[in-house]
């Protein structure tokens, strides 16, 4: 379980995030959504330490992971799976050195064990004959089950996911959406996304914060999503053309 | 300022929760070839024809008939030794590995992959910079040597071949009054630019922000940036141990 209390961070005297208290909870994916700039992927920064928050905190299972020192939060962050925006693969290694690398830097496993578990992983996110290929090679899609791929191969108890689906066609997105959910449940991992694709919030959102201007506006699922009154969120719910027929399909 | 204290905070991030050397053994070694091995030909010409260059535009200025010839040699091999052969050489070496080096840093920063890293509990600037530095370390002074060697080569050629200077004379004026220290000069001047050029690239590099415009701008100011501090520190070093 990850717990954020109080986390506010200003950039040149502009306060980006104010004050966000939220819980994550292992076993179900956990959405954070809103509108472009409104400070998702700060928080998420934030949550992983690339960026310092000015105050507040966050626990990784009652673990303080911002006031340590590096060796401690070292050693939490040896527990954390990360899905960038564009897969951030690294572009001079191959598909299986990409996905081996966790294991290389973290293990002291033996070599065919680290083979082993790479091809499992691969297989686990459904890519099969692509060990030699360069990062260059593949999809948008691919890249992206490599990057969940190289997130779950030392079995981290955290993922996060920075807009998994951006610059997929929609068939692609429902299928990382898909697996996500999935490797969450089967591996009971605490999972945190953040997106602004109304498709995962319907698919997926089993545990929702909405943020709008760096403040937490709602917490809630994607059954209670539609009922909202928030002003705000019911404007962003609704900008999307497919949930208005469903809303509109669910009211006759 | 501000950039010179940030530089020297990045230096000192490099040893500091590094992973272990055996780690970075590979990447040293494929360091090496990139910055050493593929810098060969780029050396090997610039080297060759600075001698020759050296050794026409010496023996042109020299007309007093009271000067022996061998002093073209004497003053082609002291001029490559003290600065031809380390600082030229640096100064072509951060054109085409520095810029190399702030390039691949700038795109693996604009892309995450140094996120990656730094999520997954790697001391990054470590990690990335440090066999970078390494190599560099290792590689330069071998490459100034060679371009020390074959510049002397070069001018030898292009004199014998001009008539400027006979080949007795010009194996003469090499071993003449001869300063073994030129040499030892000339390798701490290599390791100092070495140092200079990698850390300066792999800095610019690492902090580079924005996107692919400003990877170039990375670029260019790691170049520009590294031959400023290659001439200060040729001046420094000049007046300490000469």
């Amino acid at each position: 379980m990850i717990e954020v209390k109080n986390i506010t961070k200003s950039f040149d005297g502009k306060t980006v995030l104010h004050g966000i208290d939220g819980v994550f909870k292992p076993g179900i994916t956990n959405l954070i959504i809103g509108t472009s700039g409104t400070g998702k992927s700060v928080l998420l920064k934030c949550m992983v330490g690339l960026i310092e928050p000015d105050e507040g905190e966050v626990t990784y299972d009652q673990r303080d992971f911002t006031h340590v020192d590096r060796n401690h939060r070292r050693d939490i962050r040896r527990e954390i799976g990360m899905l960038f925006q564009g897969a951030a693969l690294f572009d001079s290694k191959t598909v299986e050195e990409n996905v081996k690398f966790p294991l290389d830097m973290l293990t002291k496993m033996p070599n065919d064990e680290k083979l082993d578990r790479v091809n499992l992983v691969l297989d686990r996110v459904g890519l099969e004959n692509v060990n030699r290929k360069m990062p260059s090679e593949l999809s948008g899609g691919m890249k992206k089950r490599v990057g969940i791929a190289r997130a779950i191969v030392n079995q981290s108890k955290y993922l996060f996911c920075d807009e998994p689906n951006s610059g997929l066609d929609p068939e692609t997105a429902n299928l990382i959406d898909a697996l996500i959910q999935e490797i969450t449940i089967e591996y009971n991992i605490t999972t945190i996304v953040v997106t602004h694709d109304m498709n995962s919030v319907m698919k997926i959102g089993e545990n929702i914060m909405y943020m709008y201007n760096g403040q937490k506006l709602w917490e809630g699922n994607k059954n209670e999503i539609l009922e909202t009154e928030v002003p705000e969120l019911h404007k962003f719910i609704y900008a999307n053309q497919l949930v208005r027929a469903l809303k509109a399909e669910g009211s006759t | 300022m501000k950039g010179i204290g940030r530089y020297f905070i990045f230096i000192s991030l490099l040893f500091v929760k590094r992973e272990s050397f055996k780690t970075y053994f590979r990447q040293i070694v494929e360091e090496c070839i990139i910055i050493g091995v593929d810098s060969l030909v780029i050396v090997t010409i610039v080297a060759t024809f600075i001698g020759a260059v050296t050794t026409i535009q010496t023996a042109y200025n020299l007309v007093n008939p009271m000067i022996p010839d061998y002093i073209i040699s004497v003053v082609v091999r002291d001029m490559t030794l003290l600065e031809l052969a380390p600082t030229v050489t640096a100064l072509i070496f951060a054109g085409k590995v520095g810029s190399n080096i702030a390039g691949e840093l700038g795109t693996m920063r604009i892309t995450e992959q140094i996120d990656a890293l730094e999520v997954m509990g790697i001391n990054s600037i470590s990690f990335l910079a440090l066999p970078k530095i390494i190599a560099s370390i290792l590689m330069y002074p071998m490459l100034v040597t060679l371009a020390a060697f074959l510049s002397i080569m070069g001018g030898y050629f292009a004199g014998t071949m001009a008539h400027v200077i006979t080949p007795e004379d010009y194996i003469y004026g090499i071993r003449a009054d001869f300063i073994e220290f030129n040499v030892a000069f000339a390798l701490i001047k290599a390791v100092v630019f070495a140092i200079l050029i990698s850390s300066i690239s792999s800095y610019k590099g690492y902090y580079t922000t924005g996107g692919a415009l400003e990877v170039g701008k990375a670029s260019t100011a790691a170049v520009t940036n590294s031959c400023i501090a290659i001439l200060m520190a040729d001046y420094l070093l000049a007046e300490l141990l000469l």
